[in-house]
């Protein structure tokens, strides 16, 4: 197997991570700006506007649209040759960190030190995938706190079936209020153990936003989350308005059938996200963001194919 | 609804003048404070340890901003509000031991947080959360950084900026509270949304 060179690899984290914290992609944006438009009140068209304003600002400068760029969580799927893959992503946030310039937000959990590189144990932290047809392809997250902070998991019983996934929906996002910078995406696990539906609740927060899941059953769910959570009235930055999400994603697996764990993790409107692909012959295409030729080298322009 | 053009410090009276609803924005010194500035400048008023800077009369920014060294100055690069929830069990002590006349956060705080701005004279003003490249751009100097081995976030800095704005008066020192109302509106549309959900 033909192996990607490092300087590749390395130049593309810190690519993917300046494009995920400086631009929105396509379908967020979108989203955003429908939002914008529905909404009649000064005080959430106000703060719209301000988001949208302040989206051009961020692409024109090349600076992070959010003060708060996150920690870091990468999703690789492995199809392609390649040297110490972590080594790589831990050089590429260490250079972001300088570069872009990201703010360092990995602390120590007990003593709260900040080495201020946004390195440390297990952080980044990484998902690995298996991929296919020979290519590496890398996705970053940057997940901010205020957001984060919000997100629960609850051990339901399966006895608390459909309504017990609805009402833990309904009872995260009125304990989360104001608070996680709503228009929010809501990504939720259903099933599998603790972790794996946590984990699922953020992966659910990739898809490129308002898209269904394959399940039928699953996607009739999200809709009738979507458009009854949607007119809770929270509205944007929890100043009241019409809408309060941006979508809502389920994703699943199956579980003990003495389980039923339900995740919700939650996503402010700065969804960011970014994906490059890496061909064996160091060639690399952003799936999440339009990339001009030449920018990088071995880059070429990615068409708009949103998220995964 | 009023769009008021302050000046900082502020006065009491300034403060207290604001209504809910109103448009502010303000020119002088902020000094931005999150969890461990906070903690940090409470144990040094216990310890009766000087403060780097005088919070009392002056904003208070809820705001961890990314900031670049340039030589010898700091250069800001993005500076919105963070979540101001998390200061809520602190600030009603800072309130009283240390002092300030404005807040600026998103989110909102807390019933404890509003009886303390009522009792002090101190308004909370709400900026866009996420909107850091905007913020970052109403700010003239980084003026200077106290407790820089708190970490960049967590740091007091202080910011020279020129209308800062606009800030929606989410809290005012007459216990009026945006927040509240849509909290109150938020309860009215559950039962709706309970109904929808077939809850």
């Amino acid at each position: 197997m033909a192996m990607i060179p490092d300087k590749v690899i390395e130049d593309t984290v810190v690519e993917i991570l300046r494009l995920a914290v400086t631009k929105l992609p396509a379908d967020v944006e979108a989203a955003l700006r429908r939002i914008y438009e529905e909404e009649k009140e000064p005080a959430s068209k106000m703060q719209m506007q301000a988001i949208l304003e302040n989206l051009k600002l961020a692409e024109e400068t090349g600076t992070p649209l959010c003060q708060d760029t996150g920690i870091h969580v990468f999703f690789v799927r492995l199809g392609a040759g390649c040297g110490d893959i972590e080594g790589l992503i831990r050089k590429g946030v260490e250079r972001a960190t300088k570069e872009v310039p990201l703010r360092p937000n990995a602390v120590h959990p007990v003593t709260r030190r900040n080495p201020g590189q946004n390195l440390g144990v297990h952080m980044p932290y990484i998902y690995y995938e298996p991929g296919s047809g020979g290519c590496l392809e890398i996705t970053v997250m940057p997940k901010g706190a205020g957001s984060e902070n919000m997100s629960q998991l609850a051990m339901l019983t399966p006895s608390a079936g459909v309504k017990g996934i609805k009402e833990f929906a309904l009872n995260t996002l009125l304990r989360a209020g104001s608070n996680p910078c709503p228009p929010i995406l809501i990504g939720m696990g259903i099933g599998g153990s603790a972790d794996i539906c946590m984990g699922l609740a953020k992966k659910a927060l990739l898809r490129p936003v308002g898209s269904s899941n394959p399940d039928p059953d699953l996607a009739r769910l999200e809709r009738e989350l979507f458009e009854a959570l949607n007119g809770i009235g929270i509205g944007p930055m929890g100043l009241g308005g019409k809408n309060t999400l941006l979508g809502f994603h389920i994703e699943h697996a199956f579980c003990h059938t003495a389980s039923h764990p339900v995740a919700v993790n939650i996503q402010c409107w700065a969804a960011r996200k970014a994906t490059a692909r890496i061909f064996p012959d160091g060639r690399v295409e952003y799936l999440t963001h339009d990339v001009k030729a030449g920018r990088q080298q071995g880059s070429r322009a990615a068409g708009k194919k949103g998220g995964r | 609804m009023a769009e008021v053009h302050l000046r900082l410090p502020a006065s009491e009276e300034q403060a207290r003048g604001l209504r809910a609803g109103d448009i502010v924005f303000l020119t002088g010194l902020l000094f931005t404070a999150r969890d461990e500035a906070h903690l940090r400048a409470l144990e040094y008023r216990r310890e009766g340890k000087e403060l780097p800077v005088r919070f009392t009369d002056g904003a208070l920014y809820h705001c961890g901003p990314i900031m670049k060294k340039e030589g010898e100055r700091w250069a800001i690069v993005a500076a919105g509000p963070t979540t101001s929830g998390r200061m809520n069990s602190l600030e009603p002590e800072f309130l009283e031991k240390i002092g300030a006349r404005l807040i600026i956060g998103k989110g909102g705080m807390n019933k404890g947080v509003g009886e303390a701005m009522k009792k002090h004279g101190a308004a909370y003003l709400a900026f866009t959360g996420g909107a850091a490249v905007l913020a970052a751009r109403r700010v003239r100097e980084v003026r200077g950084v106290h407790w820089l081995d708190l970490g960049m976030p967590e740091a007091v800095w202080v910011l020279d900026a020129e209308e800062f704005g606009p800030l929606t008066v989410g809290m005012d020192a007459s216990g009026a509270s945006l927040f509240e109302d849509v909290s109150r509106q938020v309860e009215r549309n559950t039962a709706e949304v309970r109904k929808k959900l077939g809850l």
